[in-house]
C-alpha cells in the first residue's frame, strides 16, 4: 500500500482540477444567484455572457501583446479584464435598459424574463461569434507551470508526479480575492447591504428609500464582472469555444441551484460540490487503486462515468436536490 | 399653527380597482398624540392607512402634514417628509441582521445614524441583545420590534402602525402598547390601526371607527369605550 | 374598447392572409429565380418539408408553453430521443448483433430501472435507516447494471465495427416508429416533469436543458445504440427512391408532361409525397389538439394556466394536469424528431445543436402566437423560410451595405461574419414580439 503516492496522484488528477474547476463555476453560479436574488429570474443568458466577456478580453489581450505589453510570468490576459469586464457591463446594463426593465415594470411572470433572457442568449452569441468567431482559441501566456511534473518528482523522489498550472493557481487566488471582495461589499457596505436588503423584501426596501433601479443596476455591473472573471479564468483553463460557453451553463446553474438559489454562500459551495463529484466520478480510478491495492487487479478502469457525461452529474444533483430539498442546501428563496 | 393637526387626511375617496374603498373618510391627529383607528373587517382601516401613506391613488380627498400639503407624495417621499410605516407583515428583512435591519430603515439619512440606533436600543433593550442575529430567526413579538425600531431610523414625526399586535401573545401585546405609548410622549404622532380594539382604544387619544370605508364615530379614545352602542356594535359588549 | 374590436374584427382574416402570404413565398422560391429566390420546386419543397417537421415541433411546445405555461429548454433532447426511434425500429437487424450482448443489455437497463425504482419504494415505505437503504440499493443497482452492461457493449460494438458496431434495428415500418419515437419522448417526459414540476417554474426549464444535453450526449457517445458520432446512413424510407422513378418510363413521361426533366421531376415527386405525409401528420395533431383544447379538460388546463392559484383552491391537481400536458407535448416533439431522422435518411447525432432545435423552435412559436396552433404553424414554416434564406440573404445585404466601403479588413470581416447575423436576428425578433406583439401573429382566441 502505497499512501504517499495514491495522495499524490489524487491531489493531481482530482484536487486540483475540481478546485480550479469549483472556482469558476462559484464565480459563474454567483453571477446567477444574485441576478435571482434581485432580478427573480434564472438567467440563461449568464453563459454566453460570461463568453462576451471572455472574447473581449481576448481582443484586449491580443491588442496588448501587438503592443508588446505582458505580464512577465502571468498571462497577459489579466491586464485585459478590467476592458472585458467594462465592455460586459455595458452590454448587460443596454440590455437591462431595453430588455428586462419593461418586464420588471410590468411586474411580469419570472418566466417571461427567463424567456427574454433566452432571447439577450441569442444576441449575446451572435455577438461574441461576430467579435471572434466559433473556433477554439487559446489565449493563455506566462510561465505554463507553477510546479510541473518532473520538478516534482525530483523534489520528493516519489514515482507519481504533481503539476499545478498557472492558470489553476491563479484560478483560485483570483476567486479568493474576487469572492472575499463581494462579500466585503455585500455586508460592509451600504449599497451592498441595499442589494440584501432588496432581495430580502423589496416592498420594504422601498419603503425605506432604497432606489432599486440603483440596486439593479449595481446587480448588473456585478454579475458582468463576476461572468467576464469566471470566463476568462475558465478560458485560460481551458481553451476558448463559445460553445463551450453555453454548456456551462448546466453545471452553473446546478451549482446555484444546490446552494440555494439567491443564497451567495451557497452558490460558492454549490460550485465546489459540483465540480468535485464531477472530477471524481469521471475520474479513472484505476491508478490510485493501483497504489492502494496492489493487489488487487480490476477489469475495467474504475472510472463510473465516461468524461463525455460529465453533464450528467451536474444533472444528478440538480435532481437530487429538487427531489429532497428544493430551496437547496443554504435555503436559498422559497420554491 | 399650532391649532392645526399635525396629520390631516380629509375626505379620502379611492380604492384598488373601480369599486371605491373609501368613502370620505377623514383622520386627523396632533402632535404626539395616539389615533386609533378600528372597525369591523373589511372596512377599510389598513386602506385608509395605505391611502394617508401614499401607497393608494385617491380620487379626492387631501392629505396635510405638518401644515404641508402632501397628497401628490410618493411614499418614499413621505418619509423624508417624517412619516414613518410599519406594515403588518414582511415587515423587516429576514436575513440581515437586526442591526442591518435598522441601518436599512435609516437608508435615505446621509448623518450619523448611532444616537437614533441607541435610542432603539434603549426603547426596546432585547433588540440590543440580539443586534447580530438575523431579523427572521426572532420570536414574533421581537420582530414587530424590529419592524417599529426600523420605521424610528428616519425620526419620523408621525409613525403609521399597521395591526402591531397581530399575532403575538396577549403579555407581548401589552407590551407593546407600552413602548408605543413611550414613543408619543416623546412627541411622535402615532396613527394605527387595530384588530384588539379595547386595548387599542385604551390607550388612544382619539379613536376613528370605520364601517364600510367612511367615519362612523369619531371621539376620545375613553369615549368611545363609554359609547353604549359602539360596545354593543363593535366591541362585542 | 373600440381598439379590442377592430383587432378582433381583423383577426378573422388575419390568418389566412398570413397563410396565402406565406404560400405565395414558397410558389415564388420555386417560380422566380434572381438574386433573392432558387426557382427551384426541389428547394422550395425540401424547406417547405423541414418546415412542416418544425411546425409539428412547434406544436408540441405550443402545447406545453400556451396551454399550460411550461418552458421546456429541451426541445432538442427529445427530437433527438424520437429520432432514436426509425434506427432502432426500422434498421434492418444487424448480424450477430443480438446474439452479441443484446439480451444481456436489455435486463442491464431493465436493473437500472429496477434500481431506481426500488430506491423509490424503498424511500416512500421504509419507516427508518431510509437513506441507508436507498444509498445501499443504488450503489448495489449500479455495480450490478455495470457487470451486465459493460461487457455486452464491448461485445456488440467489436461485431463488424466498420459497418456497424451497433445492436441494429428490428426491420418494422418506418411509420411505425414515428409512434414509437413519440412513446420514446414521452417517456423522458414523463421522468423529468415527474421531478421538476409542481416546483418553481424556472427549475422545469433547467432541468430540460439538461436532460436536452444528456440526451443528445448519449446519442453521440454510445455507439452500439446508434453508432454514435460515426452515423447511421440506411434508414428505410417510406416513399420510392429518386433513381427508381427515373428508370421508370411512364414517370419521365409523366415528369416531361409537367416540363421537368426526370432528375427535377422525381426530386420534386419524392417530395410532394412526404410532404403529404408531413401534412397528414400535421392535420392530425392540429385536430386532435383542437378537439382537447374545446373538452373539458382543454377548459380546464386554460383555466390553471391563467390562475394556477385560483385552480389548485378549487381542487385541481395542477401538477398532474401540467405532467400530462407536458408529456403530450414532448411526445408531438418526439413524433417530429423521428420524422426528421426519415426524411434526412441519417442519423446525424453532432448535427442536434440547442441553438438551433431548441431556441429556434421557441422562436418558432413565440412569433407564431403561443396558445395558438395555427399560429405555431404559421410562426414555424415562417421562421423556418427566413431562417434558410437568411443565409443567402444575409451576405447579400451586408455586401450591399458595405459596397460603398473600401476595400480592407473591417470590410473583409463584416462580410465574413454575416452568417452570425442570423443569430442576431432571430434574438432582436424574439425579444421584439415579446415585448411589441406578446400575442404573436396569430392571437390565441
Amino acid at each position: 500500500m502505497d499512501i504517499l503516492n495514491a495522495a499524490v496522484a489524487i491531489l493531481n488528477f482530482v484536487v486540483i482540477p475540481a478546485a480550479a474547476y469549483g472556482a469558476q463555476l462559484a464565480l459563474g453560479a454567483l453571477g446567477v444567484t444574485l441576478i435571482y436574488g434581485i432580478l427573480r429570474f434564472s438567467n440563461f443568458a449568464h453563459g454566453d455572457t460570461m463568453a462576451f466577456g471572455t472574447a473581449v478580453t481576448i481582443l484586449a489581450t491580443w491588442g496588448l501583446q501587438a503592443l508588446g505589453i505582458t505580464l512577465g510570468p502571468l498571462p497577459t490576459a489579466l491586464l485585459a479584464l478590467p476592458v472585458g469586464i467594462a465592455a460586459t457591463a455595458a452590454m448587460v446594463l443596454a440590455t437591462d435598459r431595453t430588455v428586462y426593465r419593461f418586464y420588471r415594470a410590468q411586474k411580469a411572470k419570472p418566466i417571461i424574463l427567463v424567456m427574454a433572457s433566452v432571447g439577450v442568449m441569442f444576441l449575446m452569441n451572435g455577438f461574441t461569434r461576430l467579435l471572434i468567431g466559433v473556433d477554439e482559441q487559446r489565449f493563455a501566456d506566462g510561465e505554463r507551470f507553477i510546479i510541473n511534473v518532473r520538478d516534482f518528482r525530483e523534489m520528493t523522489g516519489l514515482q507519481e508526479g504533481l503539476a499545478l498550472k498557472t492558470t489553476q493557481g491563479l484560478t483560485i487566488v483570483i476567486a479568493v480575492i474576487v469572492v472575499w471582495a463581494l462579500f466585503w461589499f455585500l455586508n460592509r457596505t451600504k449599497s451592498g447591504k441595499a442589494m440584501r436588503a432588496y432581495s430580502d423584501n423589496e416592498d420594504l426596501a422601498l419603503l425605506s428609500g432604497i432606489d432599486p433601479e440603483k440596486v439593479v443596476r449595481m446587480t448588473w455591473i456585478i454579475a458582468a464582472a463576476l461572468a467576464t472573471i469566471a470566463g476568462t479564468l475558465y478560458g485560460l483553463d481551458k481553451a476558448f469555444k463559445p460553445f463551450n460557453y453555453f454548456q456551462i451553463l448546466l453545471p452553473i446553474f446546478a451549482a446555484a441551484i444546490v446552494g440555494g438559489l439567491g443564497n451567495p454562500v451557497g452558490a460558492i459551495a454549490g460550485g465546489f460540490l459540483v465540480a468535485f463529484s464531477e472530477v471524481a466520478i469521471t475520474y479513472p480510478w484505476l491508478k490510485i487503486a493501483g497504489y492502494l491495492f496492489p493487489d488487487w487487479q480490476p477489469g475495467g478502469l474504475l472510472q463510473l462515468l465516461g468524461t463525455e457525461y460529465k453533464f450528467a452529474v451536474s444533472f444528478v444533483i440538480l435532481i437530487v436536490v429538487l427531489l429532497f430539498r428544493p430551496t437547496g442546501l443554504f435555503r436559498g428563496k422559497s420554491v | 399653527m399650532s391649532d392645526s393637526p399635525y396629520l390631516s387626511a380629509t375626505d379620502m375617496r379611492g380604492g384598488y380597482g373601480k369599486a371605491d374603498i373609501l368613502d370620505n373618510c377623514t383622520l386627523t391627529v396632533n402632535k404626539g398624540q395616539i389615533a386609533v383607528i378600528v372597525g369591523p373587517n373589511g372596512a377599510g382601516k389598513s386602506t385608509a392607512m395605505k391611502a394617508v401613506f401614499g401607497m393608494l391613488h385617491l380620487r379626492q380627498g387631501r392629505v396635510t402634514l405638518d401644515s404641508q400639503d402632501i397628497t401628490t407624495l410618493s411614499p418614499q417621499d413621505r418619509v423624508r417628509k417624517g412619516m414613518g410605516f410599519v406594515p403588518q407583515v414582511s415587515n423587516v428583512f429576514p436575513s440581515m441582521s437586526v442591526e442591518e435591519n435598522l441601518e436599512m430603515g435609516a437608508f435615505i439619512r446621509e448623518d450619523n445614524i448611532r444616537t437614533t440606533m441607541e435610542q432603539v436600543f434603549d426603547l426596546f433593550p432585547v433588540l440590543k441583545d440580539k443586534r447580530r442575529q438575523p431579523a427572521g430567526e426572532l420570536s414574533g413579538g421581537q420582530r414587530q420590534q424590529v419592524a417599529v425600531g426600523r420605521a424610528l431610523m428616519t425620526q419620523p414625526r408621525l409613525l403609521m402602525l399597521d395591526e402591531p399586535t397581530a399575532g403575538v401573545s396577549p403579555i407581548v401585546m401589552d407590551e407593546l402598547f407600552d413602548r408605543i405609548i413611550e414613543i408619543a410622549r416623546t412627541g411622535i404622532s402615532i396613527l394605527m390601526v387595530e384588530q384588539n380594539a379595547r386595548q387599542a382604544l385604551e390607550i388612544a387619544d382619539i379613536g376613528y371607527v370605520l364601517v364600510q370605508g367612511a367615519n362612523r364615530y369619531t371621539d376620545t379614545g375613553q369615549a368611545l369605550l363609554a359609547d353604549p352602542e359602539v360596545r354593543r356594535t363593535f366591541l362585542g359588549g | 374598447m373600440s381598439t379590442n374590436r377592430q383587432a378582433a374584427s381583423a383577426s378573422i382574416w388575419r390568418a389566412p392572409v398570413l397563410f396565402a402570404i406565406l404560400a405565395a413565398l414558397f410558389v415564388l422560391e420555386g417560380t422566380v429565380r434572381n438574386g433573392m429566390f432558387s426557382g427551384s420546386w426541389n428547394t422550395s419543397l425540401a424547406m417547405l418539408n423541414m418546415g412542416l417537421i418544425s411546425a409539428i415541433t412547434a406544436l408540441g411546445v405550443n402545447m406545453q408553453w400556451g396551454y399550460a405555461g411550461l418552458f421546456n429548454v429541451g426541445v432538442v433532447g427529445f427530437l433527438a430521443l424520437g429520432g432514436l426511434a426509425p434506427v432502432l425500429i426500422s434498421t434492418q437487424p444487424v448480424e450477430g448483433a443480438w446474439q452479441a450482448g443484446g439480451t444481456r443489455v436489455l435486463i442491464a437497463l431493465a436493473v437500472a430501472i429496477g434500481t431506481l425504482a426500488l430506491a423509490a419504494q424503498a424511500r416512500k415505505r421504509l419507516p427508518r435507516w431510509r437513506s441507508l437503504a436507498v444509498t445501499l440499493v443504488l450503489i448495489g443497482g449500479f455495480v450490478l447494471y455495470r457487470w451486465l452492461f459493460d461487457p455486452a457493449v464491448t461485445a456488440i460494438e467489436a461485431n463488424n465495427p466498420a459497418r456497424h458496431g451497433n445492436i441494429g434495428g428490428l426491420g418494422l415500418p418506418v411509420l411505425l416508429s414515428w409512434a414509437v419515437g413519440g412513446v420514446f419522448a414521452a417517456a423522458a417526459a414523463w421522468a423529468v416533469g415527474k421531478v421538476a414540476l409542481g416546483l418553481r417554474s424556472d427549475y422545469l426549464a433547467i432541468a430540460t436543458l439538461g436532460i436536452g444535453e444528456i440526451i443528445v450526449a448519449v446519442l453521440k457517445n454510445e455507439d452500439w445504440l446508434a453508432r454514435g458520432v460515426k452515423n447511421v446512413t440506411s434508414i428505410p424510407r417510406p416513399v420510392p427512391f429518386e433513381i427508381q422513378l427515373q428508370r421508370n418510363p411512364e414517370f419521365v413521361e409523366f415528369a416531361q408532361s409537367w416540363g421537368f426533366t426526370a432528375a427535377a421531376g422525381s426530386g420534386v415527386w419524392v417530395k410532394l409525397c412526404y410532404m403529404l405525409l408531413f401534412l397528414v401528420v400535421l392535420l392530425s395533431i392540429i385536430l386532435l389538439a383542437e378537439l382537447a383544447l374545446k373538452s373539458p379538460w382543454g377548459r380546464m388546463m386554460r383555466a390553471i394556466r391563467d390562475n394556477e392559484t385560483a385552480a389548485e383552491a378549487m381542487g385541481k391537481d395542477v401538477k398532474a394536469r401540467h405532467l400530462q400536458v407536458f408529456i403530450l407535448g414532448s411526445a408531438v416533439i418526439g413524433i417530429a424528431g423521428a420524422m426528421m431522422i426519415t426524411l434526412d435518411g441519417l442519423m446525424a447525432p453532432v448535427g442536434y445543436n440547442p441553438l438551433r432545435y431548441t431556441f429556434l423552435i421557441w422562436v418558432m412559436v413565440i412569433v407564431g402566437g403561443s396558445g395558438n396552433n395555427w399560429g405555431a404553424v404559421l410562426g414555424a414554416v415562417l421562421i423556418w423560410f427566413l431562417w434558410i434564406k437568411a443565409e443567402i440573404w444575409g451576405p447579400q445585404l451586408i455586401g450591399v451595405l458595405t459596397s460603398p466601403m473600401p476595400d480592407g479588413d473591417l470590410k473583409a470581416h463584416l462580410l465574413g461574419s454575416a452568417a452570425h447575423m442570423r443569430f442576431i436576428a432571430m434574438g432582436l425578433v424574439l425579444l421584439a414580439v415579446l415585448r411589441f406583439a406578446p400575442r404573436g401573429l396569430v392571437p390565441e382566441k
